[in-house]
């Protein structure tokens, strides 16, 4: 196990109004080399997790109990010296928008020149020559070509800019990547060159990935396994596959009813009617239970646990009930 | 007024943005010929920088075609002056794909919905008052009450949206340009604002052009598809089959980057 | 939402902002020194019945000018005059950057290449040396002379901010959004733009009467103003006058100079929670 996060929540105190519990006492075991999806709709977490687990949280959000132990170390608790030295062959994070995380007045060469020497251990060669080497072995590994060195990030479309993003996360070579909706600011047939570059790349090299993203299309065609966050928590973790035949949880039961093949000849649009919780409330019970059409009593009174359902879990009394029946018959 | 409700006729319609200094002159818009019959639903897809919302903007007045014309009936829609453009606005609507930089941060829903029924229907402001509770439940946000002294920040994304279609209607257009309307919700609340558009569509004989990239609420909510590539139309059809059979290209590659998963054999 | 209401929630907002609510301390006081000025002051502040050229005492707090009237009377007194200035020249300047703001940002074109051109020569001209051609030029000598010569030529800076948010606001989705709602051109500028830049154009309010402080005082002491007047620029030009630096008259110079040194620092301050106004929040019903 690479990462082993618990009960990590995560709460975000504003200077006025409402505490809001983004995150809710999250379990996550992440084997390393394995591709996992994390998804669900907005105000659902997802981002704020992906920012706990590399250590990316800013105020007025703050990690509100829990361990993270990367590779052994409880990455929760370092300061800010060691967690830097920890970043290099540690976790990185490519963020949603490669047009806002790369700065506008440095070249692309730049700023790998940036990310090594900020990272460079002792006796490292960090000369001209070399930064360009090594970057441009970098663009190869996104498909860019290497005259993107010298440009700026305004002279690169989208999908170029999140490329290069890309391989500067890939710079400091990490076990972990955790991408947080790469491809959602992206042109539709953009997205999938970038997304099978993604994919292509955690094949060749191995590392640990993580894919957050509001599409569960694109997540169930992409990882090995889904986590579905509704409300802070984790709702369902399923491997891909069986998600998409037989999903246990009611909200990842609505959810990919809402999604559908365009081209098929009967083609219908469904929604989940209500609302997304208020999360400023602490509710008692599954936060699920307004919008159910399975719920029950027990429903909003005890939230349920995480229970092994098929290869995965999920977090529904009516089902775990139901799974324990049939194992019984 | 349904009964004389003209078709909106784009004919060689093209749009050029002049480049600043030594940049070079963009076209938008290459010679585009379509027309939105009354009462139809229109879908137009395409990937950004196809020139979607640039003919959406011309459509409404926003920005004037550089070549060829846009015919509503009688009217030249690339010609109109101020006084000619609020005679369209109040026949033809827009629903914006960002619902809160679509609505005036400061301003309540009932004045943003109230506005158009004073303007265009001459309303005091005790009936438009009225005629704002009516539309507000007709757009799903019941009861009016609750809703019409919040201001945008104290509503979610779909309730914004809902508030920016209640607006669109006020006026009782003949014609709704839709840009990208569910691009910016949740996935679980689009089939919900999409059906109000749909239903409005048929409800009250209004025309529909619908601006999207998803392919899945076009195939839903229009019957006839304009595919956008550059600038130009590369295939149109029913939608329906369009999406099954499709000819060009682009629209081969729109298809494919619909993710797998829900490919099924067809 | 009465303005009443409004401004009652922008004030208690200004308070919870530490720097502001410092700032709205300092200039309170200041007012209360100008409005109760006559009641407050220990002596008259043009009787020239004590000793001249003396250093703070029991009976003259901060000593008595070369012509022997109290410096802490002229001092309160002349808070009215450097407040009226400011406020009112602060207010001149920034209608005017309001005005030719929205215009130029409203409409790009040859409106707005005209006005810009305009802007930036304003801004290029130094502001004190044209102050002083001004008020040499009028001979009005009066209170609202200055007002004007101040007002006049501080409005460049604010004017071309506004023209820059102005023409960012223009192209929101909500502006054209009001436009397809029928609204004609007065009330998309006056409703729907200007109010989201109450901020900017607060903010704008303070620096001009910041600037009009130190101008005033200036033209005070260079002896533009009328001398029979009492205000700080005039202590200033009296002490000048008098040699007071060379004299040991410190007091003549510091308690003026503070006087408007607090007094800019104080809208400065204020400043600083000026943001907060263009909040939503504030308007909300419940």
């Amino acid at each position: 196990m690479i990462l082993e996060a618990r009960g990590v929540s995560v709460v975000y105190e504003p200077a006025r109004g409402e505490r809001i519990w983004a995150v809710r006492d999250v379990d996550i075991s992440l084997a390393q080399g394995e591709f996992v999806g994390l998804v669900g709709e907005s105000g659902c977490g997802k981002s704020t997790l992906g920012y706990a687990l590399t250590r990316m949280l800013r105020p007025p959000a703050r990690m509100d109990g829990g361990v993270i132990a990367f590779d052994g170390t409880d990455i929760a608790s370092l300061d800010a010296d060691r967690l830097r030295r920890q970043r290099r062959g540690g976790i990185a994070l490519v963020l949603q928008s490669g047009m806002n995380a790369l700065n506008p007045v440095r070249s692309v060469e730049r700023h790998f020149r940036d990310v090594l020497k900020a990272h460079a251990r002792p006796g490292e060669d960090l000369g001209a020559a070399s930064i360009r080497r090594r970057g441009a072995a970098l663009l190869d590994s996104v498909r860019l070509d290497h005259a993107v060195l010298r440009m700026f990030p305004h002279e690169l479309s989208g999908g170029m800019r999140q490329r290069v993003s890309i391989a500067l996360a890939l710079a400091l070579d990490p076990r972990m990547i955790v991408f947080d909706e790469p491809t959602t600011a992206l042109d539709v047939i953009v997205q999938r060159a970038v997304m099978q570059t993604i994919r292509q790349l955690q094949r060749d090299r191995g590392f640990t990935a993580v894919l957050i993203s509001h599409d569960l299309g694109v997540v169930l065609e992409a990882t090995q396994r889904v986590m579905v966050m509704y409300s802070g928590r984790i709702v369902e973790d399923a491997p891909a596959g069986q998600l998409l035949r037989g999903p246990h949880h009611p909200y990842t039961e609505a959810l990919l009813a809402c999604y559908g093949d365009p081209r098929a000849d009967q083609v219908t649009l469904s929604g989940i009617p209500g609302t997304p919780p208020d999360l400023s409330l602490s509710p008692t019970g599954c936060p699920f239970t307004p919008r159910c059409p399975l719920a029950e009593d027990i429903c909003a009174d005890q939230d349920p646990p995480l229970t092994p359902l098929g290869a995965g879990r999920a977090a529904c009394h009516v089902r775990a009930r139901a799974g324990a029946e049939a194992d019984h018959a | 007024m349904h009964n004389e409700v003209p078709p909106m006729v784009l004919e060689r319609v093209t749009k050029t943005y002049r480049g600043r200094g030594a940049g070079k002159s963009v076209t938008a818009v290459d010679d585009v010929s379509f027309s939105i019959a009354p009462g139809a639903a229109v879908g137009l897809v395409g990937a950004s920088g196809s020139g979607k919302s640039t003919l959406a903007k011309m459509i409404t007045g926003s920005e004037r075609p550089t070549a060829g014309e846009i015919m509503f009936g009688d009217v030249r829609v690339g010609r109109l002056r101020s006084g000619g453009l609020r005679r369209l606005h109040s026949q033809v609507q827009m629903v914006f794909q960002d619902p809160y930089a679509a609505l005036n941060p400061l301003h309540t829903v009932e004045y943003t919905v109230m506005r158009p029924c004073q303007n265009f229907l001459g309303m005091s402001a005790g009936q438009a008052r009225r005629r704002v509770a009516e539309l507000l439940e007709t757009v799903g946000l019941a009861p009016a009450g609750q809703f019409a002294a919040k201001l945008p920040h104290q509503l979610s994304g779909g309730q914004r949206q809902r508030v920016v279609i209640a607006r669109a209607l006020a006026c009782d257009p003949d014609l709704i340009v839709a840009d990208e309307p569910v691009s910016m919700l949740d996935v679980s609340l689009r089939a919900g604002v999409l059906k109000l558009l749909a239903d409005l569509g048929r409800q009250r004989g209004l025309s529909l052009l619908y601006i999207t990239h998803d392919l899945l609420s076009a195939r839903v909510v229009t019957d006839e598809l304009l595919v956008l590539s550059e600038g130009r139309i590369v295939e149109r059809g029913p939608t329906k089959r369009v999406l099954q059979h499709p000819e060009h290209g682009y629209t081969v590659r729109l298809l494919d980057a619909v993710p797998n998963p829900f490919a099924s054999s067809v | 939402m009465t303005s009443l209401r409004f401004a009652w929630r922008a004030l208690t907002m200004l308070w919870s902002n530490g720097k502001a609510r410092a700032g709205l301390i300092v200039l309170s006081v200041f007012v209360v020194l100008a409005v109760f000025a006559p009641l407050i002051v220990p002596h008259s502040p043009t009787a020239t019945t004590f000793p001249q050229n003396q250093g703070p005492s029991g009976v003259n707090w901060f000593g008595t000018t070369g012509n022997g009237q109290d410096v802490l009377s002229q001092v309160i007194y002349g808070t009215r005059i450097s407040l009226l200035v400011c406020l009112a020249s602060g207010a001149m300047a920034t209608v005017v950057a309001v005005t030719l703001g929205l215009i130029a940002g409203y409409r790009p074109g040859l409106v707005d290449e005209l006005l810009s051109f305009v802007n930036n020569l304003a801004l290029v001209i130094p502001a004190l040396p044209l102050m002083i051609i001004l008020a040499a030029y009028l001979q009005g000598h009066s209170v609202w002379t200055i007002v004007l010569v101040v007002g006049f030529t501080s409005w460049a800076t604010g004017a071309r901010v506004i023209r820059s948010q102005t023409s960012t606001l223009r192209t929101r989705e909500f502006v054209t959004s009001a436009v397809l709602s029928g609204e004609r051109l007065p009330r998309v500028v006056f409703r729907e733009i200007l109010p989201n830049m109450i901020s900017l154009v607060t903010a704008s309010f303070m620096a001009a009467a910041t600037a009009a402080v130190l101008a005033e005082a200036s033209l005070e002491f260079l002896g533009l103003g009328n001398p029979t007047t009492v205000s700080w620029g005039t202590i200033l030009y009296y002490a000048q006058q008098q040699n007071a630096l060379l004299t040991g008259q410190w007091v003549l110079v510091l308690a003026p100079g503070l006087a408007i040194v607090l007094l800019m620092t104080s809208f400065t301050l204020i400043n600083f929670g000026v943001d907060a106004l263009s909040n939503p929040s504030l308007r909300e019903r419940s």
